[in-house]
């Protein structure tokens, strides 16, 4: 007999899939961010790239945890789930697993992903389920008004950290990959077009896909990635990473990433000493190249890499259960409790 | 051969005790499984170290089994043995005390070498120092008896030393007129593929039988009748298998998939490994990096439709609370076991305690009230467990079920239930999307609509933040907030309707009423039968429902004159009774990491009605 799920999602498989709009997978409900926060800019990428996955609504779940990030379920037109603090990763891993039909989504910050949610995160991100993490990382604690968190540069001058914060900061692409994370991504959210690209591939990722953004928080910690997102900066301080592509960067297009040994370094396209070809080209499925991509990352005189780090298939942790559950059951045949009880030692009493 | 005596017994009780390396544990489950299926009512109680392997010879290494078995109704793995099995000179340091005078004692001698007497903190050795006169003392040498049994046969001394214990389950076996094929039986499918340890154990078995029967060393053998139980099939069961069991019973019944989110604990981790066997039926279990994340994943699969459910001791509960309030406030089905062991703190992993009730009704931030069930022994713990099923179905809660480590790890015959007897428990998910308000109640039992990703047109959020009533939006109106902590009380009272009152076990009124709860209900009730023997005034009620407790308690206690509370706690029900019923019931406290004994219920009992206490 098929579960009383089974048979809803069965009433249910009719359903086609009709063409969304963004609009569709707004709420309705008003958003409480404050104005001029870089959440507002992935709400609306999101919603934006939602059509484009064939996906319907109602088989979409948006999880959150705590913070100014984990309001963002309330105004998707889909499921949600407001968790609690640091846990979104593992309420999504429940119901990823008892609900593998479902599309789930985890949207977290650098506190609620980093700090109190840390240990739950590096374990999604071994287990490989088939969930999205979308972590808004802003480098402080917005909700609780502007303490240091852990992204913070080290010497941070917060509520918590009068005297400069003593803390060295994590570096989220690192600590996904140190954790075997299949898919791991950087994106801005200054930069719509390449945020929506990089959603898309982190939806269609088999596997947990972890994407961190850098959000400015305009209220504490105004122009934290401004560095990386303003017109005037941006070229020269960012290397957009391509699959199968050389790194290459500058307003001019003239300055390139190259491997010297195992060290990244920059060097110029323009003096003749090094073309094109002398550059490092980004390979995706390359596991090594991802940790020294992702260690560029607080170096000084080196751009910060955005795009794509990693992106591997591995097996997914739900489908080790089905496959597990599968297996017993042409094995041994469908479980029957009644046999079950009997099995064993039994006894009469007349 | 000497001719042998035949005595017959009603109740007996054998502990079994040695090195936690010597196997005793499994020689007493061996021992229970026989004796159940000769139809003997039967209780017992693993005693086992919180250290895997201690050092050999050791005090603090020492591992007991104690089973209590009988022609009538047996309730508590017994408050002394008669016989204990001694391997070593520290599991008989450990147990003496544990003898009736007058008991019989069976040692192993080469346990007793100067080593190990000088690892027991024995100066002289008790087996010649008269120290043991006042009872009667069996010593063999298992060890040598043993090795010789296997003398031909071409195994390690490793495998010889491992099997002794099989000796003693042989010697055991013929006093008390056991068969040993089930044994035998056992060996032969536990050891299937290692046909030199089947054969070694099944000879060393047959040895220390043999033994028995041929030398003059025992004089008395003992016969202890079946005992009359309610008819049916039965099987063993411990009260964690039982609650394994009774979660998936309740899935099934429900029609629903069983998720568990855990975090291994002693001593709830036996339920983790129970039902992550079973895969063929469709138990998804899922291992979590911590308590924490084993509930929180219970309740993202309560959210997706699973009978979800996470199972811990006390400190587990501790860091899983600000998860329960938030099952309480998304007011989702979820079963949260927890088998009681000694704290605060780390406390005593391996051993038993009831002092997590007040944690389970109280113990979160805000106005959290959730129902809380106890189980009163091994098999009744599939009883709660499916009890706790239905209730979190029903009334779409978070519910406590409060087990502890005695009833986990014992065990006693389970009359196997007919399934088809059992009641459908099946929630109903809704489906339609008009007028669908996520906090919308059911008019009698105030619970919300189940409503499940994956069902068109129903997209909604739920959250830790407060609800607006009805439409499930996030509200900070102090009004609405008001009503809603009185909604969320409401249902969890309401609860009370759909609940068993209050039953009496004796009469109705009287001099004395003793309420007990859990794990202790064996206990209380062989000492009240007793006392009720001696034509005492005095009755048992035992608790289930601990929160919303039952009706008709408010009419039950004015009928005695006392009350008395015995507790493995300071004192944690009484609280409860006294603040709702105003009722001047006395305690009676013992926290020592062990179930009660009748004798010492008895005793206060007696002080009581005789005005000493």
């Amino acid at each position: 007999m098929s579960s009383l799920v089974e048979n809803l999602l069965k009433d249910a498989s009719g359903f086609s899939v009709p063409k969304y709009t963004a609009k569709d997978f707004s709420s309705g409900q008003d958003v409480r961010w404050c104005p001029g926060c870089g959440d507002y800019s992935i709400l609306a990428q999101t919603q934006r790239v939602m059509p484009d996955l064939g996906i319907p609504k109602h088989k979409m779940v948006f999880v959150s945890g705590i913070g100014c990030s984990s309001r963002f379920p309330y105004y998707m037109d889909t499921y949600g789930f407001h968790g609690i603090h640091g846990r979104a990763t593992v309420i999504a891993s429940g119901l990823k697993i008892a609900r593998p039909d479902l599309s789930v989504w985890v949207v977290t910050g650098d506190g609620d992903g980093m700090s109190i949610g840390g240990n739950h995160f590096i374990h999604l991100m071994r287990r490989n389920l088939d969930i999205n993490v979308l972590l808004f990382n802003n480098q402080i604690y917005g909700l609780t008004k502007g303490q240091y968190s852990p992204t913070s540069e080290k010497g941070k001058i917060t509520k918590s950290t009068p005297y400069g914060s003593i803390d060295y900061p994590f570096n989220p692409a690192a600590l996904a990959l140190g954790s075997s994370a299949t898919f791991v991504a950087r994106t801005l959210d200054r930069d719509p077009k390449h945020m929506q690209g990089v959603i898309k591939r982190a939806a269609e990722h088999k596997g947990t896909s972890f994407v961190e953004v850098y959000q400015n928080c305009n209220v504490f910690n105004d122009g934290a990635f401004f560095l990386f997102t303003e017109k005037e900066s941006k070229d020269d301080n960012v290397v957009f990473i391509e699959h199968g592509k050389p790194l290459v960067f500058g307003k001019e297009k003239d300055k390139g990433i190259r491997l010297n040994g195992f060290t990244p370094e920059v060097v110029s396209l323009k003096d003749g000493s090094f073309s094109v070809n002398d550059l490092l080209v980004h390979n995706e499925k390359d596991t090594t190249l991802s940790f020294i991509l992702a260690d560029m990352t607080y170096k000084p005189n080196l751009p910060r890499p955005v795009g794509i780090l990693l992106a591997i298939d591995r097996q997914v942790y739900e489908d080790e259960i089905d496959r597990q559950i599968a297996f017993a059951r042409e094995k041994r045949g469908v479980g029957d409790l009644k046999k079950l009880f009997l099995s064993g030692d039994t006894w009469v009493v007349k | 051969m000497a001719k042998k005596t035949v005595k017959n017994l009603n109740e007996v009780t054998i502990r079994f005790a040695g090195d936690s390396g010597d196997g005793m544990q499994l020689t007493g489950t061996q021992f229970t499984n026989t004796t159940a299926i000769l139809g003997n009512d039967l209780s017992t109680l693993p005693d086992y170290p919180a250290e895997i392997r201690a050092p050999a010879g050791t005090l603090f290494g020492v591992s007991g089994f104690q089973i209590q078995f009988g022609s009538s109704e047996i309730h508590t793995p017994g408050d002394h043995c008669d016989v204990l099995v001694a391997m070593n000179a520290a599991a008989l340091k450990v147990n003496l005390h544990s003898l009736v005078d007058g008991g019989s004692i069976i040692v192993n001698t080469e346990g007793f070498n100067d080593k190990n007497l000088k690892l027991a903190g024995y100066a002289q050795n008790p087996l010649k120092d008269g120290s043991l006169d006042k009872f009667k003392v069996y010593e063999v040498d298992i060890s040598k008896l043993t090795a010789l049994a296997l003398q031909d046969m071409n195994i390690s001394s490793k495998v010889v030393d491992r099997s002794k214990n099989f000796f003693a389950l042989g010697m055991m076996y013929w006093m008390y007129n056991r068969p040993l094929e089930t044994s035998i039986d056992w060996l032969k499918s536990k050891f299937k593929d290692k046909p030199e340890i089947q054969e070694a154990n099944i000879r060393v078995l047959k040895a220390g039988w043999n033994f028995s029967e041929t030398t003059e060393i025992f004089s008395v053998r003992y016969e202890v009748a079946p005992a009359k139980l309610t008819p049916g099939r039965y099987r063993n069961i411990t009260g964690n298998q039982a609650v394994a069991w009774g979660l998936m019973t309740a899935a099934k019944k429900a029609n629903l998939e069983l998720f568990l989110g855990s975090y291994p604990i002693t001593p709830a981790s036996d339920i983790l490994h129970e039902l992550s066997l079973y895969k063929s039926h469709g138990v998804k279990t899922f291992q979590a990096e911590d308590e924490i994340a084993g509930i929180s994943s219970a309740i993202g699969a309560a959210f997706g439709g699973a009978l979800a459910t996470t199972t811990t001791s006390g400190p587990g509960v501790a860091l899983k609370t600000e998860a329960i309030g938030l099952a309480v406030m998304v007011e989702l089905p979820l079963v949260i076991v927890n088998v009681q062991r000694g704290g605060p703190s780390t406390g005593l992993p391996t051993k038993t305690e009831q002092a997590d009730l007040l944690q389970a009704i109280y113990g979160r931030n805000g106005e959290a009230p959730l129902p809380v069930i106890a189980a009163s022994t091994p098999s009744d713990c599939f009883d709660a467990a499916f009890e706790a099923s239905r209730i979190a179905l029903k009334y779409m809660t978070p519910v406590m079920l409060l087990t502890d480590g005695y009833l986990g790890n014992g065990s006693e015959p389970w009359l196997i239930p007919e399934l088809e007897k059992l009641p459908d428990i099946s929630p109903s998910f809704v489906t339609n999307p008009d007028g669908f308000q996520p906090y919308a109640r059911e008019e009698a039992t105030l619970s919300r609509p189940w409503a499940i990703p994956g069902t068109p047109g129903l997209e909604h959020r739920i959250g830790g933040l407060e609800k607006q009533n009805i439409t499930g939006n996030v509200s900070y109106d102090p009004e609405n907030h008001d009503l809603m902590i009185r909604l969320r009380a409401e249902k969890i009272e309401r609860i009370v309707n759909d609940i068993p009152p209050a039953h009496v076990e004796g009469d109705s009124e009287g001099d004395l009423l003793v309420v007990g709860w859990g794990g202790t209900y064996g206990a209380l009730k062989t000492a009240v039968t007793r006392q009720r023997k001696k034509r005492h005034s005095v009755s048992h009620l035992h608790l289930r429902y601990l929160n919303p407790l039952p009706k008709n308690l408010g009419e039950i206690f004015p009928r005695f004159r006392r009350i008395v509370v015995p507790e493995i706690n300071l004192g944690q029900l009484i609280k409860v009774l006294r603040s709702k019923y105003l009722i001047p019931a006395t305690g009676f406290n013992k926290v020592r990491g062990l179930p009660f004994r009748s004798v010492e219920l008895e005793h206060e009992i007696e002080g009581i009605l005789k005005g000493k206490r």
